[in-house]
């Protein structure tokens, strides 16, 4: 069954609340990090999960690391969907991450959830991902 | 009589070698969110005051005496109190920051009982402040924490509950006055406060785990259950304050709600799980409307939320990004 979920790409910073997430969901995933110098390189179509960083006006939502692989077109072809994480209390920003990466790559903003995600997230981001595993073309919709 | 100890002066900061870049990403976040309570237009809240009951007035301004407490206190003494644990430099910067920004959040509540109360009203309120026991419960258990010779990563435990968790009983009302289309300047207000404290939360949460990851095992599990100790400890007062407070109203259980929810990511900003269970911490949606407007949680997966708006074009520059 878990061969027909789509590849997880995701970054996490120092603090470490998306990596904490994609270890709860426990899914094989690639990390992107500030640190990295060498960015990895997707084998199949994956979904990106990444949080927000932005200031009260909504300036530098998505991390550089982030923009830098979504820059490379060959690494940017493969992503199906954006899943968007963050926190309620920055406000309208909440997520905003994740609505952004979905406007400029033309794909479907998945879920969003805040900091590490409850049970109920994993829960559901591991349904959603099946779900995508097996109907690829319903992200059309 | 000669103090014989040689004083020890700091080295310069210099902000172009950093030993931790999270210092400089806070600093920057910080510093571009600075705001001042001036900066909201209070007094268009005056006509939305005067359809308030008398006993919702008097609630309001009690809420907002309890949140001026804390804010006192983390400006007076708990972020002061993490400066000499601080490990870099730059750290303690962002702490003097942070300590500024309590003092003006503590102002901004006088602001908002200047602009909308009588001084008998707000001097009320204040005396109330003095003498509810359980405000000073909760006030008297972070203070003990933050006491001098106590351990650095237990007081950053305190700070980031504090920060986290014991201002949303608080919270918890402009956001429902702002849902009802009610105080909704003094609204903006509030979650200009939030989105400073959520900083802090995360800043100190993140200190907390530098610290913590070089304990040993079992020194680990010792500061982990003393953060859940404190955590119980304070919930349990802040039940009851929570009921002193909302029980007229009927929103008691709606607030507790929130109170689970905030007291799971106080926790996730130590790097710790969540402590109360999803069924009993999802909160009402018009008051997480109300905390983040404009931004509707996205269930692509379940079909239900909004359905996603697709760009146009595909950015390849690294300045497209930033909007």
């Amino acid at each position: 069954m878990s061969a027909s979920i789509p590849a997880l790409v995701y970054f996490s910073s120092k603090s470490g609340n998306t990596h904490r997430f994609i270890q709860r969901l426990g899914l094989p995933a690639l990390r992107l990090s500030a640190e990295m110098d060498q960015l990895p390189f997707p084998q199949s179509p994956y979904v990106l999960i990444c949080p927000t960083y932005a200031d009260g006006e909504g300036r530098g939502a998505v991390p550089k690391q982030v923009i830098r692989f979504l820059n490379d077109p060959e690494r940017r072809e493969g992503i199906l969907g954006v899943i968007g994480a963050g926190n309620r209390n920055f406000g309208a920003t909440y997520g905003l991450a994740g609505r952004i990466i979905a406007q400029k790559c033309n794909v479907p903003l998945l879920y969003t959830f805040e900091l590490a995600g409850t049970d109920t997230d994993i829960a559901r981001v591991r349904a959603g991902l099946e779900k995508l595993g097996r109907h690829p073309c319903s992200t059309a919709a | 009589m000669k103090d014989m100890t040689e004083t020890k002066i700091p080295r310069a900061i210099n902000w172009n070698r950093l030993d931790d870049e999270k210092d400089l990403e806070v600093w920057n976040r910080l510093t571009v969110n600075f705001w001042l309570p001036e900066k909201v237009p209070l007094s268009n809240d005056i006509p939305s005051w005067a359809t308030l009951t008398d006993h919702e007035k008097q609630l309001t301004i009690r809420v907002f005496t309890g949140l001026t407490l804390l804010d006192t206190i983390q400006n007076a003494v708990g972020a002061p109190s993490l400066m000499p644990d601080a490990i870099t430099p730059h750290e303690e910067a962002v702490l003097t920051n942070i300590a500024f920004m309590e003092a003006v959040h503590a102002r901004s509540y006088s602001s908002i009982f200047s602009t909308l109360c009588s001084t008998k009203e707000i001097d009320e309120a204040f005396r109330w402040s003095e003498e509810n026991p359980h405000l000073q419960a909760k006030a008297k258990a972070i203070l003990d924490t933050y006491a001098p010779g106590n351990d650095p990563l237990k007081r950053k435990i305190a700070s980031v509950f504090l920060e986290s968790f014991l201002f949303y009983s608080g919270f918890y009302l402009p956001m429902y006055w702002s849902s009802r289309a009610k105080l909704t300047n003094t609204a903006d207000l509030i979650r200009l406060i939030i989105r400073d404290e959520a900083v802090h939360g995360y800043y100190i949460g993140y200190k907390f785990q530098r610290g913590y990851e070089k304990l040993s095992e079992a020194e680990q599990q010792e500061m982990k259950d003393y953060a859940f100790g404190l955590m119980f400890e304070l919930y349990g007062i802040e039940n009851q304050y929570t009921e002193e407070l909302y029980d007229e109203l009927g929103l008691t259980e709606d607030v507790k709600v929130f109170l689970h929810y905030n007291a799971n990511k106080a926790l996730q900003n130590l790097g710790f799980e969540a402590l109360f269970p999803p069924e009993v911490s999802e909160v009402n949606p018009a008051i997480l409307a109300a905390l983040s407007p404009d931004s509707e949680n996205h269930d692509f997966f379940s079909g239900s939320g909004s359905s996603y708006v697709i760009g146009k074009a595909v950015a390849t520059e690294d300045e497209d990004w930033d909007f």
